[in-house]
């Protein structure tokens, strides 16, 4: 009887080792939103293979239909990708401490909005002005954040429900201010001066005319620093130890109100940054929004994809952006671009059903233990 | 003060689907689960309403039986939808915060997506005619609002399913301890609130645009999520702010016509409910009226 176990053994292990690797449960809800996305499109009677063509033209550059190359789109695929990955963070920075920070949305419009003023009225300084133009962007967004954070450790206010009121507070008060910014028409403003732009000469030439920015080194430096605070300092071991037990971290001396309040400013500063690159350098103009652009929407899934760590987010945003990109090419191919946003719902949902994953693993454990016991 | 007596049809019109939906909400949390995915079910209730009523039009219904028709198949797609999120949060005990968001994009893709299968085009078709109005210059969808608190209100405080309801979000062991079906019971509110949801939509759509775009529902399943609370969990309280809110929202529309208030940018009275709310959760953070086990897990055997 021992025998059969010893065999059986490794064989549950292997299952079990790639159920509990939170990378593999990510690439299998990927997969699932794929799947599920293909046979609705093969349903309502277009071509799924247009589908993939449109996704392979953006990951590769390479037009399948016409055989030509374009590296242009494999830039702008990295470009679209900058403000998820960001988003991202700033929801996997919040999770690590226990929050959930629906508030990634508002957090991009206070960026986007103080980057477009600080754009068209500060001073035209080369480098400089755009560098601060980053540069406030982040603080807002800091401080947009770090409200949230002070209301909750504070105050004991849900953070979803604050956070979606200040996404709301934030869309409105974007366009009060930019109303008042000069040239401005129903839904835009003047252009701003070359020396707020990121734009990058070197990027675009090399590119083929893409988007592709200086937004991108932000980007990049961001993911590091998401890693290096979280892995690597006093902060971030405080702030980990808050999210895994409140009650355990405070009794042992580290302070949790100011751990969240740091964490939410820090998480509303990575969004803060998304919304000033995008105002920058995806526009020549400021834009007067009337809607919500859904990059903090969209970051929730991104980190909820990437596990919220700094790789799983920069992988994770990529496939978003990569999505994104996809999206005009799909429309030219009779497949409604919408799909790809039903591909991101339905693997936000998947992920919400995994804890289901966690409950077949425990029966079947149950299982096996019980029969252990009788067989002996 | 007759441009305020003018103008009360227009605030009733938009109230009333804040107003069903937040009782749907209420009910929702009073059960112990927490629905963020109101505005999804919103919008997937008024695209579904939308299209119907274009729908049925073309095969020459008359309006009367359309406009019925379309709302309940709004209210259908909405409870459909609300489906994932009850299993979600009730048998497998999933995060209600991830799966709501999940549905709330679900939504923003297959509302569209639909729309350019059905019309070719990124919106629902224009039907002619909506709602419409009685006598008073009053919208049906006003009545079906009062209806909704009346019954809602009576149900919950007067009625034992109310009470189980009740206890199911206070303190869900006790009640499976005294034999309540604690899982029927939350599965019974999400639905609901997810066929109030789509209701609602339904109503937007059908007293206040010509057809579905993915600017129609545009936050108002959030502003009945902030009533849910700024009312604290209550039918009236809820009805209380629904009103204050949906005022507020009216105001963007109506206040051209007080010259008084035309020099304000409508942007402050849009702004108005989610900073109150956010205001009076920090005023009132001492006392805590949401129901206790509002969005924990509740499992079976485990204390």
């Amino acid at each position: 009887m021992a025998d059969v176990n010893e065999q059986k053994a490794p064989k549950v292990g292997l299952g079990k080792k790639l159920l509990e690797s939170d990378g593999f449960v990510s690439l299998l809800v990927v997969l699932l939103g794929f799947l599920v996305g293909t046979i609705l499109v093969a349903l309502v009677g277009r071509k799924p293979a247009n589908m993939y063509k449109a996704i392979w033209q953006a990951l590769t550059g390479y037009n399948m239909d016409n055989g030509k190359m374009n590296v242009r789109y494999v830039f702008e695929t990295i470009n679209y990708s900058v403000p998820y990955i960001l988003c991202g963070l700033s929801m996997g920075f919040a999770e690590r401490v226990g929050l959930f920070n629906i508030g990634g949305e508002g957090q991009y419009i206070m960026g986007m909005t103080i980057a477009q003023v600080f754009a068209l009225l500060g001073p035209q300084i080369p480098v400089l002005h755009w560098v601060l133009c980053i540069v406030l962007a982040i603080l807002v967004g800091a401080i947009w954040g770090g409200v949230v954070g002070v209301m909750k450790a504070k105050y004991e206010v849900s953070e979803v429900v604050s956070t979606i009121m200040l996404n709301y507070i934030a869309l409105y008060l974007s366009r009060i201010i930019c109303f008042q910014l000069p040239g401005a028409t129903t839904y835009k403003t003047a252009n701003f001066p070359k020396t707020a732009l990121l734009s990058n000469g070197f990027f675009e030439r090399m590119t083929n005319g893409s988007l592709l920015n200086n937004g991108w080194f932000f980007m990049i430096a961001s993911v590091i620093l998401f890693w290096f605070i979280m892995e690597k300092t006093r902060l971030g071991y405080g702030m980990r130890a808050t999210g895994f037990n409140k009650d355990a971290a405070r009794s042992s001396g580290i302070p949790v109100v100011k751990s969240i309040a740091v964490a939410m400013a820090i998480s509303g500063a990575f969004a803060g940054l998304a919304g000033g690159i995008v105002a920058l350098g995806s526009f020549k103009y400021g834009r007067i929004i009337s809607g919500m652009d859904n990059y903090g929407f969209d970051g929730i899934a991104v980190a909820l994809v990437g596990n919220c760590t700094g790789g799983g987010t920069l992988v994770a945003g990529y496939l978003f952006g990569l999505l994104k990109n996809a999206q005009a090419l799909m429309q030219s191919k009779q497949i409604p671009k919408e799909i790809t946003y039903i591909i991101q719902g339905l693997i936000v949902v998947f992920i919400a059903l995994r804890t289901g994953l966690k409950l077949l693993e425990e029966r079947i454990e149950k299982k096996r233990l019980a029969k252990e016991v009788t067989t002996k | 003060m007759i441009q305020i007596l003018q103008s009360i049809p227009t605030i009733l019109m938009i109230v009333a689907p804040i107003l069903i939906t937040a009782i749907g909400g209420m009910i929702c949390e009073r059960s112990g689960v927490v629905n963020i995915a109101l505005e999804g079910l919103m919008g997937l209730g008024g695209c579904a309403t939308a299209a119907a009523q274009t729908l049925l039009e073309t095969s020459g219904m008359s309006n009367n039986l359309s406009v019925a028709l379309a709302l309940l198949i709004g209210a259908a797609v909405g409870c459909l939808f609300s489906i994932i999120h009850a299993v979600a949060a009730i048998n497998l005990n999933a995060d209600q915060t991830i799966s709501g968001t999940g549905i709330n994009l679900l939504a923003t893709g297959v509302t569209i997506f639909a729309s350019q299968i059905l019309f070719n085009a990124d919106r629902t078709k224009e039907f002619r005619l909506g709602m419409h109005t009685d006598a008073l210059g009053v919208y049906p969808s006003v009545y079906i609002a009062a209806i909704v608190v009346i019954l809602s209100w009576f149900i919950l405080y007067k009625l034992p399913f109310g009470m189980h309801l009740r206890a199911c979000g206070e303190h869900p062991a006790a009640a499976e301890s005294v034999g309540i079906n604690v899982r029927k019971i939350r599965y019974i509110a999400v639905l609901t609130s997810g066929l109030l949801g789509g209701l609602a939509g339904g109503c937007v759509v059908l007293t206040q645009t010509i057809q579905y775009t993915s600017a129609t529902i545009n936050g108002r399943g959030f502003i009945a999520l902030a009533a849910v609370s700024f009312g604290r969990w209550t039918p009236l309280g809820v009805t209380g702010a629904s009103l204050l809110f949906g005022t507020a929202q009216a105001f963007t529309v109506i206040a051209t016509n007080f010259p008084s208030l035309k020099s304000i940018p409508t942007e402050v009275f849009n702004i108005f409910p989610y900073l109150i709310t956010l205001i009076a959760l920090v005023l009132f953070s001492g006392k805590n009226y949401a129901p206790a086990s509002d969005g924990k897990p509740y499992v079976k055997g485990a204390s």
